[in-house]
């Protein structure tokens, strides 16, 4: 057989050496550079952030308190007396209200998604790393989660337990476990049989090493873009629920349950009593296009 | 073969015995709801002396993926044993599987999974090191020089992504990493398969200029018989889950005893015009491995096949030493009534 | 085929089985004696040991599990605790209500939701498509009772065209939907109840659409010379039944979802049933709604299964 050359000197004399012309670039840096050049979902982001911190600073920048009644200035419209957006049954300030309400409203739609994702996740990295019968046992009790209608499993839950605010929180997380374990057991699934995880585990590393440098980052991903566009829905569902009764009690401030006791007014004025549902409108819509421009972002074909 | 360097100090044996012996290894895939199993590797015995370079071909669907997977035990066999360094796998006064990833490791075909797509490649190739025991910064180290060695630049393509590599740039880092653990053995599914020629030419270079810095021995899987002819000292060749022959590389490139063998050099298409030949050397498609033929795999396809060759399992011929070249056919057997015996 | 049909099937009998436990349980959730959970406040304490019995409150938990469920399969979900009547009396009056509203509110949805997305993701990238995918998030982001809020505030408090709430004059008991002095009080109602699932549809079928349209197969039928209305008739029958599993989705939705919109109308469905329960801490009427619904949800989920099985003989294979 032909012999060849033996090189024994450091070989550099290969196919191009010259990599594209960009910086180096992690896939977090391509993301943010991605997210910096488009102007529509910074636009909403920054709604957003502006909701959170009005929400966040209430008590310093609301003109008026919020638990103040006022007997002869009910159901005032907007700009009587100072208040700009009016008073409600009881004669209290909107916007004070609507900006207090906004805490509670943002705390029911977020800690539900955060702890789903958590737990969520964590089980569906465990059943879909695992495979085989562990993960159809925990992929089937969530079918039966699934078998519910979400906002009738709420509704359930939290009719059940009692209403308040912890019950409506966590008859949410109990609604959004199961498609966040969904989520990700089918990216562990699909990262499970790609061949770096064989050669992995070819260097005897122990399986939690592997999920921890190998399966998380790629799993973050999806999970991470799934529970941005469940935020919308979260608020959406936790409006909802104080609507029905279920969440907060009055007189705590909170945009579904000022929908609910305005409702009767909406022959006086109807401009105020729409309000609530304003706030919950343009804070939803606003997380959806984050969301949707979030994805847009992190969804690349690499 | 060995260049004369100093035996490893992890050697266990000598010279004289061999790196890895398999003996009868097997592994059957159930296939769901049927019963049945594909008989991926069925039965498989070879022995891969220290300083070699033994090449494993085969068509697609021969069982070699399983086979490669089944020398590091990630996939674990049904039955049969391994024999590394004189030390049986997965005995208990044996080597276990953990030891014996440190000294065998395994080189993947480029596709776009075998590098995780989020890490940077020096991460790659220092996750072998790190997990084996070094601590981050040497394991670091450890990638770097790894990187140079075979070509790349690592201050240069360290923090890249694997998406930023061209295929042969990938393939490197796939050595790279294989070779971050210092293993003695590597086994290579597929490497080059994957890439253009030209580039498939410098990898192979690289490889055997590799196994001769690092006194390797090289268990080289491929389809493609010029790339098998290139790196190999010996060559076995796999049909339906079997060993069909093992020999020399000459001898089995120039004096092919099995009809297999002799098909698969028949076929590959030649610069020549002169050999350019009518009919096709070989007819058919392989037979599904869930269904094997009974007896000789082969004789639905061979064109010297008799009645012998569908009754009866052919056995590979008398073993004697590493230099044999043996065959599993009726042909070459005198006990089994073939009429071709003498005469093939 | 047929083992599809009986592995889909013989599947959806554990969930069945789960859901029946979840609603079970959802009485021991409750704060309290479950015992009081049954019964009204004003039993005397010879009822409440009958009652006690009757239900294996003195049983162990899955003993009393069986029982309930031997109740529920005959059909007997107990007693209403603020009516009196049998639970399964109004239980499947209030869904025929809600069904009504379904009837009208289902192909309404699936038919706009289906043509804007399917236009959308034919035309993808246009200002149709960015006019309809707009449309489709601010149709998701919208808390559908405040629309139905908004609505009746333009359409019965401003201009006076349609009713606030309820079910028509005579309210569920004689409706007759072929006079428009019964029929408008559907009319706010179906629309509001059809917003979400519009957006929904409108948005997984455009993404489908647009999906199947960049397969290479689709070239291939160009390079044929069919003509682009083929070509597109092709398209949407392959991007049919991703978008069929969603309107299964979307169909269950609007049975449990229809809570909120019929707590706004005042539509005496299950929905607001359910609602009447909860304020009244009804819970056998809570549970045996919860568990009719969401069996209904599991039979249609099954069913749309089956059907897009028909459609995508991939799956058939799965």
């Amino acid at each position: 057989m032909t012999d060849t050359i033996v090189l024994d000197e450091p070989l550099d004399t290969f196919e191009e050496q010259a990599l594209p012309a960009t910086r180096v670039r992690g896939y977090w840096q391509s993301v943010f550079y991605r997210l910096r050049h488009d102007p529509v979902t910074l636009a909403f982001a920054a709604i957003v952030l502006l909701i959170v911190w009005a929400a966040i600073f209430a008590p310093l920048i609301a003109p008026f308190d919020p638990y103040k009644e006022s007997i002869v200035g009910r159901l005032k419209p907007f700009g009587w007396r100072g208040h700009m957006l009016g008073t409600d049954e009881l004669g209290r300030d909107m916007l004070t209200r609507l900006l207090y309400g906004g805490r509670v409203s943002l705390l029911m739609g977020v800690v539900p998604v955060l702890i789903a994702s958590l737990i969520g996740g964590m089980l569906g990295v465990v059943g879909g790393f695992a495979g085989g019968r562990t993960n159809t046992a925990i992929m089937r009790m969530m079918d039966v989660f699934y078998a519910f209608p979400s906002v009738l499993l709420a509704v359930a839950i939290a009719g059940a337990m009692g209403g308040g605010m912890a019950n409506g929180m966590l008859a949410l997380t109990l609604v959004f476990i199961p498609p966040m374990c969904r989520v990700a057991e089918t990216a562990t699934t699909q990262i499970r049989s790609l061949d770096f995880i064989e050669a992995a585990r070819a260097t005897g590393a122990r399986t939690t090493t592997i999920i921890r440098y190998h399966v998380l980052g790629n799993v973050l991903g999806p999970v991470f873009i799934y529970a941005s566009s469940l935020i919308s829905v979260s608020i959406l569902l936790a409006s909802g629920l104080s609507f029905l009764g279920l969440g907060v009690r009055p007189p705590i401030p909170d945009w579904g349950l000022m929908l609910s006791t305005l409702r009767q007014s909406i022959y006086v004025v109807p401009l105020v009593c729409a309000l609530p549902g304003v706030a919950i409108f343009i804070t939803s819509i606003c997380c959806n296009l984050v969301s949707d421009g979030l994805r847009a972002a992190m969804d690349v074909r690499m | 073969m060995r260049t004369g360097l100093p035996l490893d100090p992890r050697d266990r044996g000598g010279l004289q015995q061999p790196m890895l012996i398999a003996r009868d290894l097997r592994k059957h895939f159930p296939v769901k709801g049927s019963g049945k199993s594909v008989q991926a590797v069925d039965g498989v015995s070879f022995t891969v002396g220290k300083g070699e370079t033994l090449g494993i071909v085969g068509e697609s669907g021969c069982g070699k993926s399983t086979l490669a997977r089944l020398l590091l035990h990630l996939v674990t066999p049904d039955r049969g044993e391994l024999v590394f360094d004189g030390d049986a796998v997965g005995a208990p006064e044996g080597i276990a599987v953990g030891a014996l990833r440190r000294q065998v490791q395994m080189v993947f075909q480029d596709s776009y999974s075998s590098l995780n797509p989020r890490m940077p490649v020096r991460d790659s190739v220092a996750f072998g090191p790190f997990v084996q025991g070094k601590k981050k910064d040497e394991a670091r180290h450890i990638a770097r020089d790894m990187l140079s060695r075979v070509g790349l630049d690592p201050s240069l393509f360290g923090p890249r992504y694997p998406h930023e590599l061209s295929g042969g740039q990938k393939q490197r880092v796939n050595i790279a990493r294989a070779l971050a653990t210092g293993p003695r053995m590597v086994i290579l599914d597929e490497p080059v398969s994957a890439l253009d020629k030209s580039v498939e030419a410098q990898v192979l270079n690289l490889l055997r200029a590799l196994k001769r810095q690092f006194n390797l021995t090289y268990v080289f899987i491929s389809h493609d018989l010029n790339v098998v002819q290139y790196i190999s000292d010996r060559v076995l060749v796999m049909y339906l889950g079997r060993v069909v022959e093992i020999g020399p590389i000459d001898a089995i490139f120039e004096r092919p005893l099995h009809p297999y063998t002799h098909a698969l050099l028949a076929s590959r298409p030649s610069m020549d015009p002169a050999k350019r030949i009518d009919e096709p050397p070989i007819t058919g498609d392989p037979p599904n491995p869930i269904d094997p033929p009974s007896g000789c795999r082969f004789h639905t396809r061979c064109p010297f096949a008799e009645a012998v060759c569908e009754a009866a399992d052919p056995v590979l011929g008398p073993w004697e030493g590493m230099q044999s070249h043996v065959a599993a056919c009726h042909i070459h057997d005198p006990h089994s009534g073939h009429s071709r015996f003498g005469n093939a | 085929m047929g083992k599809y049909i009986l592995r889909r099937v013989l599947y959806a009998v554990p969930i069945a089985f789960g859901v029946s436990v979840v609603c079970f349980s959802l009485v021991y959730i409750a704060p309290g004696d479950p015992l009081q959970t049954v019964m009204p406040p004003d039993a005397t304490a010879e009822t409440i040991a009958i009652v006690k019995h009757a239900y294996g409150f003195d049983k162990p938990l899955p003993v009393q599990f069986l029982i309930w469920l031997g109740r529920v399969v005959t059909g007997d979900f107990g007693m209403s605790i603020s009516t009196r009547r049998p639970v399964i009396l109004e239980v499947s009056q209030a869904l025929s209500n809600t069904a009504l509203l379904a009837m009208f509110a289902v192909p309404i949805a699936f038919f706009i939701g289906y043509v804007m997305g399917a236009v959308a993701g034919s035309y993808a990238g246009s200002w149709i498509d960015r006019v309809v995918t707009g449309a489709a998030v601010v149709g998701v982001s919208l808390p559908n009772y405040w629309l139905g809020i908004v609505l009746v505030i333009l359409f019965a408090v401003q201009y006076m065209l349609l009713p606030a709430t309820g079910m028509g004059p005579h309210g569920s008991t004689s409706f007759d939907l072929l006079q428009w002095s019964n029929a408008k009080f559907l009319v706010l109602p179906v629309i509001t109840l059809a917003m979400i699932p519009i957006g929904i549809l409108a948005r997984t079928t455009r993404a489908a659409v647009a999906e199947v349209r960049n397969q290479d197969f689709v070239q291939t039928l160009r390079a044929k010379g069919l003509t682009e209305w083929a070509v597109t008739r092709h398209v949407l029958k392959n991007s049919l039944p991703q978008v069929m599993a969603v309107m299964g989705l979307q169909f269950g939705y609007l049975l449990g979802g229809s809570i909120l919109v019929e707590t706004v109308f005042t539509w005496p469905g299950s929905g607001f049933l359910l609602s009447k329960a909860i304020i009244n801490r009804d819970v056998p009427v809570l549970q045996g709604t919860i568990l009719t619904l969401s069996l209904v949800f599991v039979t249609t989920n099954l069913i749309v299964d089956l059907l897009q099985s028909l459609v995508d003989p991939r799956i058939r294979r799965a």
